[in-house]
């Protein structure tokens, strides 16, 4: 399971970095196209995304964000004529090789949604269907730890201990996107993807998760979409610019946001474009 | 009024333009009230006539009788060997001394219905033990129709004036009741009005409705999963979208005579079974039920689906996990109204023969039964006036049936309505 060393050839691909520090990559997309039927949504996209960090995903509506992020998971293979070409590997094994099971893939790739989606369960079975399906406690004082540590990870216990088994979508909008994280982490996955996970919430709620993505960094490796450039520059260290199914700039978020390289990426921060 | 502007603003004046547009609003609400009273009067006469006809078959009009016991009647309750006839032929002659001629006696015997022996040995069973000597049981017994259209509809129909007498002496001297029909909901059919019940129509139905429900509900569900959540998306799942559809709408009496060729005539399974009858209504039930399923399916979000499938859940755990528990009202609600349709389906039990004369309750789905809208058309059909009465009774049980399963569907969908 090491990295392989094909994005060295690829320098644009990486963020670069002051000083010398060896970097690992833990996902690795090469020359990614995808298509919805005939219409291309992402042409070409290579892109290394570094362990361990939050990569945020930003450009304007349309631009392939979501479809970028949902290749890393294979969630795509749910729509029913999308195709993906291009190589991605995590951890350095290609996910789309015939004998990778997307279910064994999914399990170590957590994902958060848009809009909040809990089970229409009880909370504390939110946290623990995905311990049970994948056989990770043996009996049920362990499984009541793991639930009680994943919602504490994802800041959540203080408010519902005492209610675990109430239905979880009687919960506020930022709490359900609270434990919709807790339920992806409860399983220990090493990478988890975001799709504008605050974008349904108030400033506060957004706060709160922008604090968790923070807390969860170096733990796990965040991939995150947002259409908030100040979401970017507070919770990433690495920034990818799409436009129109590309990458177009790609770099660490400090040097994005202040000197941006490409004339799309400076209008699109500057809010000229978006 | 004027605002800053200078123009004025008042909200009073209707100028004709304005006008008109409230008086066609007016005019369709009118014809909308219109049809539905026209509707809903509709249907209130045709459950007032129902009910009006029909409330007659719930009572039973019984005549009191002193029936004499031979001291060593009791010996004999067996039906093969007892003479309950003469008994009770005894017992009007006791009533009624002075009747004298073969003709008068057999008019006379003739106020009481043939239960009346049944009747009387099942009281004989019930008297204590055999004693010595000459016992006498007092008995309601049941009259003949036609003594029973006369007392409870002022009816004489065939009756004379002789018999019509005897019945007023009897209603003077409170030996006649008119009581509830117990005998309507426990009996089988049978060729005397008086005595003919529903119960071995509705024991046909049941088992019937058993097979149709035992077949087409996992077989319904299972296959809108199926088709909603793991085949492709392609040629071959429109087409069979299309047939199912196209099944849907196919004449019942067409399933029937398919129950006819297939069922009976290639497979050789018995006739007028209910085992057939509901093989024959499940094929008939299995669209509604699928197409019902398919869109409760639909309607769960998608982003159920993602969330199972995003933590690693497989297709059949996020299904039957998430997806079936959510869809699985509407599912039901459709199995329910698929049901209730079946339940008054008449033509496809005529073609395989379900439309006997069934006397016997049905033990299994392999004996022959009948069920009970087909009974309600063989009463329908019969001569007898009295059968009248009992045709609509059947149909008020027969609709009280169906209300209570539209019911059962509608309170389902409101209880589980507001669940995602
Ligand atoms: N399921 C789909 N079927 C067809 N086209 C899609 C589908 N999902 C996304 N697209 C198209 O792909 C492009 C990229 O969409 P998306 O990745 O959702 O953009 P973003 O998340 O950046 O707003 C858009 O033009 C969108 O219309
Ligand atoms: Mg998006």
């Amino acid at each position: 399971m090491k990295v392989q060393p094909i994005a060295a050839q690829l320098p644009e691909s990486r963020p670069e970095r002051p000083g010398g520090k060896k970097r690992e990559y833990l996902v690795q997309a090469r020359d990614v196209s995808v298509f919805y039927g005939d219409k291309p949504a992402l042409h070409g996209v290579t892109l290394d995304i570094e362990q361990g960090k939050v990569t945020s995903l930003i450009g304007p509506s349309g631009c392939g964000k979501t479809t970028f992020l949902k290749c890393i998971n294979r969630m795509n293979d749910l729509v029913e004529n999308c195709r993906v070409e291009g190589r991605i590997t995590v951890a350095g094994q290609d996910i789309y090789a015939p004998d990778v099971d997307v279910v064994a893939l999914r399990a170590h790739i957590g994902m958060v949604f848009q809009r909040p989606n809990p089970f229409p369960k009880s909370i504390f079975e939110n946290v623990a269907y995905g311990l049970r399906i994948h056989g990770m406690t043996r009996s049920k004082t362990e499984l009541a730890d793991r639930v009680e540590a994943a919602l504490k990870r994802a800041a959540l216990w203080e408010e519902v201990h005492d209610r675990l088994h109430e239905p979880g979508n009687g919960l506020s909008g930022g709490q359900q996107q609270r434990l919709c994280i807790a339920r992806a982490i409860a399983i220990e996955p090493r990478i988890i993807l975001m799709d504008e996970p605050a974008s349904a919430l108030d400033p506060i709620a957004t706060a709160r998760i922008e604090a968790l993505i923070d807390e969860l960094r170096g733990d796990y490796t965040i991939v995150i979409v947002t259409h908030s450039m100040q979401q970017a520059a507070r919770v990433s260290q690495n920034t990818a610019f799409f436009h129109m199914g590309e990458i177009v700039e790609y770099g660490a978020t400090k040097r994005l946001f202040t000197s941006p390289r490409d004339e799309r990426t400076q209008n699109y921060i500057t809010g000229r474009i978006g | 009024m004027t605002d800053t502007s200078g123009r004025t603003l008042d909200f009073t004046a209707r100028p004709a333009a304005l006008r008109r547009r409230h008086a066609a609003e007016a005019r369709f609400r009118m014809a909308g009230r219109l049809a539905i009273l026209l509707a809903f009067g509709f249907l209130v006469l045709m459950l007032g006539a129902i009910a009006h006809t029909g409330t007659g078959a719930l009572k039973q009009t019984q005549i009191r009788l002193q029936v004499a016991l031979p001291a060593d009647a009791p010996a004999s309750t067996d039906p093969a060997k007892a003479d309950f006839g003469g008994l009770l032929k005894q017992a009007l002659r006791a009533r009624f001394p002075e009747v004298s001629g073969r003709k008068d006696k057999r008019r006379l015997y003739r106020l009481l219905s043939i239960g009346a022996e049944e009747r009387l040995r099942e009281a004989m069973l019930e008297a204590p033990a055999p004693g010595a000597q000459e016992r006498v049981l007092t008995l309601w017994l049941p009259a003949s129709d036609e003594v029973d259209l006369l007392v409870k509809h002022d009816q004489p129909g065939r009756l004379g004036e002789q018999e019509q007498r005897w019945v007023a002496q009897l209603r003077e001297s409170g030996e006649i009741r008119v009581a509830f029909n117990r005998g309507f909901f426990l009996n089988g059919d049978s060729r005397e009005p008086e005595l003919a019940g529903i119960a071995s129509a509705l024991a046909g139905t049941a088992w019937t409705l058993a097979v149709c429900f035992a077949l087409s509900f996992p077989i319904g569900i299972l296959g809108a999963i199926y088709l909603e959540e793991f085949a492709r998306k392609g040629r071959w799942s429109s087409f069979i979208e299309v047939n199912i559809n196209n099944l849907a709408a196919v004449p019942s009496i067409v399933f029937g005579l398919l129950g006819l060729a297939v069922f009976l005539n290639l497979f050789g399974l018995p006739r007028s079974s209910p085992l057939v009858g509901g093989m024959v209504l499940a094929l008939m039930t299995l669209p509604t039920i699928i197409i019902a399923s398919r869109a409760a399916l639909r309607a769960v979000p998608p982003a159920i689906r993602e969330a199972a499938l995003g933590i690693g859940a497989t297709r059949v755990q996020t299904v039957f996990h998430h997806v079936v528990p959510l869809a699985l009202p509407g599912m039901l609600t459709g199995t329910i109204v698929g049901m209730a349709r079946a339940l008054g389906e008449t033509a496809p039990l005529l073609m395989i023969g379900m439309v006997a004369f069934i006397v016997d309750i049905p033990g299994s789905i392999l004996e022959p039964a009948t069920a009970l809208p087909v009974q309600i058309f063989l009463w329908a059909d019969s001569p007898e006036r009295a059968f009248l009465e009992k045709t609509s009774a059947a149909i008020i049980v027969l609709i009280t049936f169906l209300v209570f399963m539209n019911l059962i569907a509608i309170l389902m969908r409101m209880k589980f309505r507001k669940r995602f």
